[in-house]
Formats: C-alpha cells, structure tokens, sequence
C-alpha cells in the first residue's frame, strides 16, 4: 500500500461479497470516503475456454463458445463462426444473414433491459428490478419461441443458421416488439425522469473521451463517452451494412456528453429502441433462400478439416465488441471512474458497464495450484503492448 | 412430490447464492425465478447476503481451481442443518469444460452436494422443482438432528 503522508485505508471487496454477482476481487483504497485507488484481481472465472476449444472440432466449439456467457451467449459462437467462414472462405446466404441480425438485436434488448434491472438493484431501487425483468419475460418468451431455448440459444451454426422464421411467425414478433414500444415510455420515465435516478447517476463515475481511447473502451460505455464506435457500422457484418442506423451517443437526447452513469443508461435505452427499429426494418427487408450454405454437418466437416488459414470475427455485443470480450476493455476505465467517487457509489459505477467477469476471465495467467493476479500497472501494460499490436 | 411437502411451511428457506465459475446463464435463471414471473419469493425464499444466515446453498459452475477454498469456507459457514444444491450441467458433471485444465469440480468432489438440478441452464419450473426436494430433505434433516 503506497501512502503519501497521509494515512489511506485498504478496502477489501470480493470475490465473494453480496454486491458481486461473480467473483471480483477488488482492493480498495480509501480515504475516510473517497477512493484513492483501484486495484482488481481477475482470473477466479477462468475456465480455459481457449485450451479446452483447441482439443474440439468447429462445430462442438460452436456449443463451447455459447457457454462462455450465459447472457451473450448469441455473440460468441456467432462471432467465431463469422472467423471461420473468413478462413475457409464459406458464402452465407443472404436469408441467414438477416435472420442472424434478428437474433443479434432481440439479444441487445435482452440484455440492455436485464441489465436495466440489475443497476436499478444496485442503487437499491429494487422494485424497477421486478420491473424490468418482467419486461425482460417477454424477450426471453420470443426467444424461446424463435430458437426453443431461452438462454443459451444453439441457433448458431457455421455457414448460417440453423432454423428458420416462417412468415406465420411474425405475428409473435411484432406483438413483442409491439410490447416494448408501448414499454419504452414508461422505462425512459423511470430511468431518465426519475430524480432518484438523476441523483444517483449524473456526474457520477465519470469517464472522459479522452480517458475512453486511452483505455480502449467499448460498446455503450465508449458511446456513453461521445466515441463514435459501434462495429455494426464500422464493419458492416452480416446485413448491417443494409439498414439505415446511427451510432447512439448521449447528446441526441440530453444535448451534450457527459460520460457519467446517467449517459449509460441513456445510450442503453436508446439501443433498444434502436434494436426495435432494426428488427422491424428485417422482417420487412427479408429475401428469401437457403439458411445455412451446407445443411450436411459431416460434408461441412470435412471441408472444414481440409482448410486451414485465419480468420478475425468481430461483433457489436450488447456489452461492446467480441471476441476479446468486451469488460475486459472497459474494466480498466474503472479506474478513472471509480478514482475520487465515493464507496457507496462502486456498485453503481462498476455495474455501468455491464461487466461480466465470465466473459473477461479468459485472459487471465493461470498457473497450476497457484494463482497469479493482474494489477492495475500489469493491465495497463498490456492494454497499451495490445493498442500497439492492433494500430502499429 | 407434492404429498411428501407438509401443506405449511414450518419457515421460511433462505438461500445463499455462489458462482464458482459459471457463465451467468444458470444465475440469470436463478433471478428470473425470484422476479415477478415466477415469484418464488412468495414463499418465503430469499436470497440473503450472507452464508451464515443461510439454509441452502445454491452454488453454479464448475468449480474452478480458484474457487475451491472458497467454495468451501462458504459450505462450513453455513449453520446446520443444510442442503446444497448444484444448479446447472456444469456444476453436476463439468458439462463443456470437462476437460479444462483450471477445473477441480464437478461440484461434489468439493462439497457434499444434495440435489442436481440438470439443465444447461435449467429452466425456472426446473429450479422451482429442486428448491422443492431441497425443502422436503430440510425438514427430513430437521426432525433428526
């Protein structure tokens, strides 16, 4: 513990704690009430997925890759097969391409409004958690219906997907999307009217622009910041490329960015409707054809074993960009966020992000029996070693 | 099922909810269960912050290798009598990381573990179901000690 003349108190939390929904551990430093400095200790989710994928073929890692988050559970199988139809050059017919764009946004809304739920909890607003989640319901029911599971999906397969929307379907799905328009307005009253919430959230965890790319954040909490990053757009996947979209930062609604917790939930929000427009803009746009190129799994096993090459796949996840899963790069702008807050505001703050510990704790150096943590200087390290990979 | 569950409930169950490594699926469905779709708070279970105000352990994922201390300091903090209650695939059998070099579960070469509830994840009527065997194996508990 570093103290400069005055004396800080450290604050254990985790990885077990009430507060954590996964195990984290954070070490806090504390002055009376305000945090001094964040350290994090990641690596107890740490699976080896990575590892355990090499000893599979493609299509079990498909099943393999669905398990590493249960709440993303679309966006990383979908995300390697997108790597693996780059390698061995596999065409994906249109039709599979607008019905992946359908799961993709139906899973958005899940999520946003899952974790609607999750940060009103933790400011203590617990009767808005039964609300959304009951909101919540009805995306999971549509869910069901579309693929027969309601978390982890198993819709994925390489090349397409692997069952289809006939036209006597989307009655059930305007009447869901249908359900969260008339839905919206009463989340934006309660979200972003709310003085409850306007207290607990505006200038709070701040993260500046600047802050945002020097950390190399993603998703909502790059937007939330004013950085234009959204990989739907920028890289144009599946058929994002045909639809009329924008990237959602907070000044469309407020007028101006501030990067706090309020933007979160501002950007989250507007995402869901944005999910709507997009999957109603689908259904309208959508050709007709095959939805997998090769429906015979051992003929496309084959071919797979006879390629070899790489591929990059990358996805806007609900969180922010697949497949180096996205907490992993918004866990370091906790510590601008958290640095100077006060402790009873490190619920809200880290949960802004939408973190998911199952997702990030692939990166972490694990050694037999022992354990070995990442500090915050060996993170940062390797955030900048990766930036200078990424943009020589 | 329903014969052997005594028609009212001597108290309330309160459960203690652990992630040794799963992939949020099987907590999700967990929360689902307490939301107002399923509200099985009604009957008086409820998650609490602590083990040691706690009569079930509801414990999700494999266990990995640095979750097993943990794991079980949490099961001795418990009071007796208790139940455990291994929620998903991968905490019953490994499920896809079965091979995974970092895992010393499945969950019950850790701890004792009472009821498997099988599903990856598990549906909520599912998990509803196992709370229900965990009770009756509670009040079963109860009348010995």
């Amino acid at each position: 513990m570093k103290t400069t003349g005055k004396t800080t108190y450290q604050l254990p939390i985790g990885p077990i704690h009430p507060a954590l929904k996964e195990p984290v551990m954070f070490e806090f430093e504390v002055d009376g009430e305000r945090i001094v400095n964040v350290n994090i200790r990641l690596g107890h989710v740490h699976r080896g997925v990575e590892w355990t994928a090499t000893q599979r073929n493609p299509i079990q890692v498909l099943y393999l890759a669905e398990r590493i988050c249960g709440i993303c559970s679309y966006c990383h199988p979908m995300a390697f097969s997108l790597a693996v139809e780059r390698a061995a050059g596999i065409e994906v017919p249109e039709r599979a391409d607008y019905l992946r764009v359908i799961h993709g946004e139906l899973e958005r809304i899940c999520s946003h409004i899952l974790w609607a739920g999750v940060a009103a909890h933790e400011i203590g607003f617990d009767s808005v958690l039964f609300l959304t989640w009951q909101m919540r319901e009805k995306g999971v029911d549509l869910t069901e219906y579309l693929t027969g599971n309601r978390i982890t999906k198993g819709i994925t397969m390489i090349g397409g997907v692997r069952r289809d929307i006939t036209p006597d379907m989307h009655p059930k799905i305007q009447e869901a999307l249908q359900y969260y328009k008339e839905n919206f307005k009463k989340l934006q009253q309660v979200f972003l009217d709310d003085k409850t919430f306007q207290m607990r959230c505006k200038e709070c965890g701040v993260l500046t622009k600047e802050d945002a790319l020097a950390f190399c954040a993603v998703g909502p909490t790059a937007r939330a910041s004013g950085v234009k990053k959204d990989v739907r757009l920028d890289q144009g996947y599946f058929a994002y490329s045909d639809f009329d979209f924008d990237y959602i930062t907070p000044d469309i609604h407020t007028g101006e960015v501030h990067g706090d917790v309020y933007d979160r939930i501002v950007v989250r929000l507007l995402e869901i409707q944005q999910s709507i427009a997009l999957i109603e803009q689908c259904l309208d746009q959508i050709p007709a054809g095959p939805i997998v190129s090769e429906p015979n799994i051992q003929k496309l096993l084959t071919k797979l074993k006879n390629t070899s090459g790489e591929g990059i796949g990358r996805m806007e996840a609900p969180r922010g960009e697949k497949v180096r899963a996205p907490t992993y790069n918004n866990i370091l702008p906790w510590i601008p966020m958290l640095t100077n807050q006060q402790i009873a505001d490190i619920p809200i703050v880290a949960s802004s992000t939408d973190p998911c510990m199952s997702c990030t704790n692939r990166v972490t150096i694990v050694k037999n029996q022992g354990t070995s943590f990442l500090d915050k200087e060996e993170l940062h390290r390797m955030s900048i070693q990766k930036t200078r990979r990424l943009c020589p | 099922m329903t014969k052997s569950l005594s028609k009212s409930f001597k108290k309330a169950l309160w459960v203690y909810h652990m992630n040794s490594g799963s992939c949020n699926g099987c907590d999700i469905e967990i929360l689902a269960v307490l939301c107002p779709r399923y509200d099985l708070e009604r009957f008086g279970i409820r998650l609490v912050g602590s083990p040691r105000h706690a009569d079930v352990l509801l414990i999700t994922g494999p266990v990995t290798r640095q979750m097993e201390g943990k794991v079980q300091r949490v099961y001795k903090q418990i009071p007796d009598p208790k139940v455990v209650i291994s929620v998903g695939n991968c905490g019953n059998t490994g499920d896809v990381f079965f091979e995974s070099y970092n895992l010393v579960g499945p969950v019950d070469q850790v701890i004792p573990v009472d009821v498997y509830i099988i599903g990856c994840p598990p549906r909520p009527e599912n998990i509803i179901n196992g709370v229900a065997k965990a009770w009756m194996k509670l009040e079963t508990l109860e009348v010995k000690t």
